[in-house]
Order: structure tokens, then C-alpha cells, then sequence
């Protein structure tokens, strides 16, 4: 199969969509002619124009509200937002106008938009460009979040939250977009909810999330030279999340560790860890462990920067311990 | 009234005095509902602001967008909703316009264009901006008015998407109702400059009008909006207007921020409905009897409704997960 790049594919999902439904359009900072700094768009204004690529000021808040207005009035919006970080700027529009509309109308009005941002540290780029962010939208009821973590995940996943008739944010990790992966030629979407077992094992469940699903099948890796039969699952969206397979797995292996490069505290590794400590407590060896990012600012020096995310080395220090009995802690 | 009407009907501004007589009686109704411990929440008063909605959303169809305030009943009735779904929606029953859902501050009306009151100000600046793109987008002519208080000008949001606006032309008219109070502030404490040049200073032409005299309101923006349509958008209003009430209805003491006799000033030199019933029995468009009997009309209508949703039903709590997604029943199942 042909193998192409992550930004090929977010391309390739819009220039599908945008073919397919004329009410699609993207709009956002140098998204035209500039195609955004990571070059993820070039072409498509070509292809379809000013009116359907459209070029904003650096006014944040501003496009992502006409974003909602748009598509509570029959367009489907790609909003697109350069970084990840960005999100904050966009919070109120974001978490109190397109989450809340369908509910608070009685289920009358719809927001059928997409946010595709960005998220991931190890670029350099320090702490305003480097976070991590998903976790703080998947708290509000309303929107739902999409990390692919693959080419193939992110075109798959971007169509189906183009024809989503509620609010999307999908976040791509900006170090994987020149990162290659099989994408079949033939048109498909990948369906919301549903868990990719990406690798079969008995001893333990690695959950992995966007990039950190590579991260875990290197650790799975490393654990197979030791004789330890690691399960790798990639949730894909996490809102809604695919519980089901999660603790089915982690009832199968008994040991689970959920990696993430959100923040560790109050964050996704949290939310999954604590579902299965709920959920499969009296069929696990040991509590489900976490393993986010640091919870310090990303620092911009590569000395220090590097040791803020989880890696496969560390995730697979750590299920050695697991599956060795170390961080059972007595009361 | 300073205005003049030759393009105006009788039977159009027998509608104008009917519809701010039902907003400021739906307000009334709500109020001792509120008084009398019958509604959960609180609620802000449109009364005394009946002219800018009805002047406005009276030179707007059906298919053209508005969106609304926590200030949002008056705009709401203005674009054409009927008492019983929205006095169920204030009152938390399931046939309520939002199912309960949203109650006073998020009612909203799709069916009449109303995308909704926003309870974040100048929360709406973005969407309603968003609609008029949409309309350009679609290749339809609807407008799209974005009502907000004169609070709302103090966002950062507002300077954003009115660059936008004016960038793209878009058919939108920003309608900002300088009611003279930012919450319990004196908007002059909250304003610097003017108004009316922040959105000139980014080319969109801007008006300032007495937003007690419907008839000035709604020849301007019939002009306006006729322009929208044409490609000639936005344009920008600030309607000097009044509130008869507190920022919300448990905003009783106000003395300390605003003077009785100014209330009383505005009250009975300057009120919107008195002053057209005057205009129509100068003019000898109606009589006193059937200006009275419109009256009657809407006092039993308001009567009627609120009589009927304090019997309505409320939403079964089985609806507190419905709706959260377009393609989910029940959210937590």
C-alpha cells in the first residue's frame, strides 16, 4: 500500500470533504496561500478558493465564534487553530457557545463545526507552543476529541468529524506530520468510539494516546526482549471514549498503563486509569499507573525538555515494575 | 415623533405598538412571577427597550438571523415568538422554545431566526458575525443582527469580528443597545470616547439613534438592511435607549448608582409605547378604544400563558442527558 505523510493526509480528508460538500470550508490564520506553517494546506485555496479557504487576522476568538455562527446556519467549519496553545484564547467560544448550543436549545440548534489544532513538546518551541491540551476540552460535556496517531488515524478520523453534526476538536501531533504511514487509496472514515487493539498481549495494557501510541509500541518492543507480552491500544478518540475495550483488555492482563502527553494531574491518564481502577478492580494485579507529561511547564532547553514526556524507555521501565509487583503500595 | 412614515403603513405600526406591548407585558408577567417565588433564577428586564427590538426585527424576515442577550425576551418576542413556549421556558417545562433546557438567559427561537440569548456578554459578537458569513457563503441575502449592550463594547471580541466584518462586507448590523448602565456601572465610567467611532474606525458606517422613537428605528434600519442585502454590510447602530429596571430583577436598590428621577424621566417623557400611541391617535391611525383593545388583547394573551405554564409539565429527568450530542440519546447511558 501507499504510504504517505500525516500532513498528506489531513490534506488529502479536506480536499475529500470539501470535494463531496459544499458547505465545508476552512478558515483560520494562513491558511490560503501560506497553507499554515507546517505547510499541512498547500494547495487546496488553489483548488477551491478564497471563499472556501479563507485567509483571518490573528484574531483568535474572533474567527472560531464566526466558526460557530457558520455553522449554526447550514456550513461545516474547519476551524483552524496554528497551535494547540492557541486554545485558550478560544476557550469561551469554544467551551460555552458550541458546547453548550444543542443543549441549551432543547437539542434545536447544531454545531456542526471541526477545530483541528495541534498538540506535542519536543519541537523547541517552550512553553506557549509545546502543551498538550486536549484533556481541558475533553472536560466539557458537548465536544468531541479526536487524537489521531498515525496518517492513516488522522485522515480517517478528520472526515468523520467533518460529517459530525455536533463540535470537534481534533489534535494532531505537529512532530508526526511529516511521518509516514499506509492510507489506502480508496475513501474510508474512521467511526468515533471505537479502540484500535494495535498489538495483542497478555501481560500487560499499554493505552496509548496520539503520538504516545508509537512511544508504547516501541516499550512493548523492549518488554517482548524481557518476556513480557504488552497489549498496545490506541482509544483514538477520547471523547467518546471506547471504554469497553479498555477494560476488557485490562481485565485480560491485569496491569494497565495509561500514557499520554497531556499533564499528568487531573488529565487524561487520570480520567482512564481511574475509569479502570473502577471497572476491572477485581480483575487487576496492580492499580492502573499514569504516566503524562510532567506537571511543570514544557522548558525550552533540550536538556530539559526531553525528560517532560513520557518515553518508551520510561513506559517500559515502569511495566517491568508492574508486572514485577513493585508499585502495588501496601495501605 | 420626530419621524416620518410615508413608507410605513397603519397596519405596520399598529404591529410595532402591538409587539412592544407584549414584550413589555411578557416583562411585567415575568417579573411577579419572579416576585412571587413562581420562577427559579433571576431574569433582566427588557421594559423600556421595546422600540430598538421591535424597530429592528420589524424591517427583518423570517429567514434573517438575529442573536440576543441575557437582556433577551424583548428580542425574542420581536422576532416573532408566541408567550406559551417561551413563559414554559422561564419557568423550566418541557414545552418550553429550549425544553427547559436554557431557561430566561439561553431562550432561543429557531424557527423565527433567533440563534439565541447568550448569557456571556458580547458572548453572541462572534456567532452572529458567523451567520452573516454563512449568509454570504450560502449565496442567500439574510442579514444577520447582532443585538448587544452597551457593556458588550468593552470586549476584545466585538474589535475582532468587526475587522472581519468590514474586510468581508458581510450583511451583518451590529445593534448596540447603550442602555446607559454596564451592570451597575454608568457606562461613561466604562467608555472611553465614543462609541459609534470605534466601528467607523474600521470604515463601517455607523448611526446613533433614539432607540424610544420605533419609527426612527425601523425606517434606518429598513435602509440598512435593504443595503445588507445589496453587498453594502455591516453597519453599526447605537440605539440610546433606556432600562426601567435593574440589571436583573433582584436589583431592587439602586440608588446608589442610578438617581429615581432619571428613572422617572425616562418613564414618562420618553416612553417608546406612550410616545406611539401618540403618534397614532394624532394622526388618527386608531382610536382610543381600539388602541385599548389591542391592550386588552395582549393582557389576556400573557394571562392565558403564564396560567397555562405554571400547569405545564416539567421535563422528565431522564431529559438531563438528551441532547449534549445531535447523534446521542441518552449521553450517559
Amino acid at each position: 500500500m501507499r504510504q504517505i505523510t500525516l500532513s498528506q493526509a489531513v490534506n488529502e480528508a479536506l480536499a475529500e470533504e470539501m470535494r463531496r460538500d459544499e458547505t465545508v470550508f476552512i478558515i483560520g490564520e494562513d491558511v490560503a496561500e501560506a497553507g499554515t506553517p507546517f505547510k499541512i494546506l498547500s494547495g487546496l485555496v488553489e483548488e477551491f478558493g478564497t471563499n472556501r479557504v479563507i485567509d483571518t487576522p490573528i484574531s483568535e476568538p474572533g474567527f472560531m465564534g464566526m466558526g460557530v455562527g457558520a455553522a449554526m446556519t447550514g456550513m461545516r467549519p474547519v476551524v483552524d487553530l496554528m497551535f494547540g496553545d492557541f486554545i485558550f484564547l478560544v476557550m469561551d467560544q469554544l467551551c460555552n457557545q458550541a458546547a453548550k448550543t444543542h443543549y441549551m436549545s432543547g437539542g434545536k440548534l447544531n454545531v456542526p463545526m471541526v477545530l483541528r489544532t495541534n498538540l506535542g513538546a519536543t519541537r523547541r518551541s517552550a512553553a506557549q507552543h509545546s502543551q498538550s491540551l486536549h484533556a481541558i476540552v475533553a472536560h466539557i460535556p458537548g465536544v468531541k476529541v479526536a487524537l489521531p496517531s498515525s496518517a492513516y488515524e488522522a485522515k480517517g478520523l478528520l472526515k468523520t468529524a467533518i460529517r459530525d453534526d455536533n463540535p470537534v476538536v481534533i489534535f494532531e501531533d505537529k512532530l508526526m506530520y511529516q511521518d509516514k504511514a499506509e492510507v489506502p487509496e480508496e475513501e474510508y472514515c474512521i467511526p468515533f468510539g471505537v479502540a484500535n487493539v494495535k498489538r495483542e498481549g497478555t501481560d500487560i495494557t499499554l493505552i496509548g494516546t496520539s503520538s504516545m501510541v508509537q512511544v508504547c509500541e516501541a516499550a512493548a518492543k523492549l518488554l517482548e526482549a524481557d518476556g513480557i507480552s504488552a497489549e498496545v491500544i490506541d482509544p483514538r478518540t477520547i471523547v467518546p471514549l471506547d471504554e469497553k475495550t479498555l477494560i476488557e483488555s485490562a481485565k485480560k492482563t491485569s496491569r494497565v498503563i495509561v500514557v499520554d502527553e497531556g499533564h499528568q494531574s487531573f488529565g487524561v491518564t487520570s480520567e482512564i486509569a481511574s475509569r479502570i481502577n473502577e471497572k476491572a478492580f477485581y480483575y487487576l494485579d496492580a492499580p492502573a499507573v499514569r504516566m503524562g507529561a510532567m506537571d511543570v511547564p514544557i522548558p525550552f532547553s533540550p536538556a530539559l525538555e526531553d525528560i517532560t514526556v513520557p518515553t518508551a524507555e520510561g513506559v517500559a521501565e515502569k511495566a517491568r515494575k508492574l508486572v514485577r509487583g513493585e508499585l502495588i503500595h501496601a495501605a | 415623533m420626530s419621524s416620518t412614515t410615508e413608507n410605513l403603513s397603519t397596519d405596520s405600526i399598529l404591529r410595532m405598538y402591538r409587539q412592544m406591548v407584549r414584550i413589555r407585558t411578557f416583562e411585567d408577567n415575568a417579573n411577579q412571577l419572579y416576585l412571587s417565588a413562581k420562577m427559579p433564577g433571576l431574569t433582566h428586564m427588557y421594559s423600556g427597550e421595546e422600540a430598538v427590538a421591535v424597530g429592528i426585527c420589524e424591517a427583518l424576515t423570517v429567514k434573517d438571523k438575529i442573536t440576543s442577550t441575557h437582556r433577551g425576551h424583548g428580542h425574542c418576542v420581536a422576532k416573532g415568538a408566541e408567550f406559551k413556549p417561551m413563559f414554559c421556558e422561564l419557568l423550566g417545562r418541557e414545552e418550553g422554545y429550549c425544553r427547559g433546557k436554557g431557561g430566561s438567559m439561553h431562550i432561543a427561537d429557531q424557527s423565527n431566526g433567533n440563534l439565541g440569548a447568550n448569557a456571556i456578554v458580547g458572548g453572541s459578537l462572534g456567532i452572529a458575525t458567523g451567520a452573516a458569513l454563512s449568509s454570504k457563503l450560502r449565496g442567500t441575502d439574510e442579514v444577520a443582527v447582532c443585538f448587544f449592550g452597551d457593556g458588550a463594547t468593552a470586549q476584545g471580541l466585538m474589535y475582532e469580528v468587526m475587522n472581519m466584518a468590514a474586510l468581508w462586507n458581510l450583511p451583518v448590523i451590529y445593534a448596540c443597545e447603550n442602555n446607559g448602565y454596564s451592570e451597575y456601572t454608568k457606562t461613561e465610567e466604562i467608555a472611553a470616547g465614543s462609541i459609534v467611532a470605534r466601528a467607523e474606525a474600521f470604515g463601517i458606517e455607523s448611526h446613533q439613534v433614539d432607540g424610544q422613537d420605533v419609527l426612527a428605528v425601523n425606517k434606518l434600519t429598513q435602509e440598512l438592511v435593504a443595503r445588507a442585502r445589496a453587498g453594502e454590510g455591516p453597519f453599526f447602530l447605537e440605539l440610546m435607549t433606556y432600562r426601567y429596571h435593574g440589571h436583573h430583577v433582584g436589583d431592587i436598590n439602586r440608588e446608589y448608582y442610578r438617581a429615581k428621577d432619571e428613572e422617572t424621566e425616562w418613564k414618562t417623557n420618553r416612553d417608546p409605547i406612550i410616545r406611539l400611541r401618540g403618534y397614532i391617535i394624532e394622526n388618527g391611525l386608531a382610536s382610543e378604544a381600539e388602541i385599548d383593545a389591542i391592550n386588552e388583547e395582549v393582557f389576556k394573551d400573557a394571562a392565558d400563558a403564564v396560567a397555562y405554564a405554571l400547569d405545564a409539565k416539567y421535563p422528565d429527568p431522564s431529559e438531563v442527558d438528551m441532547h449534549v450530542y445531535t447523534d446521542v440519546k441518552h449521553a450517559l447511558a
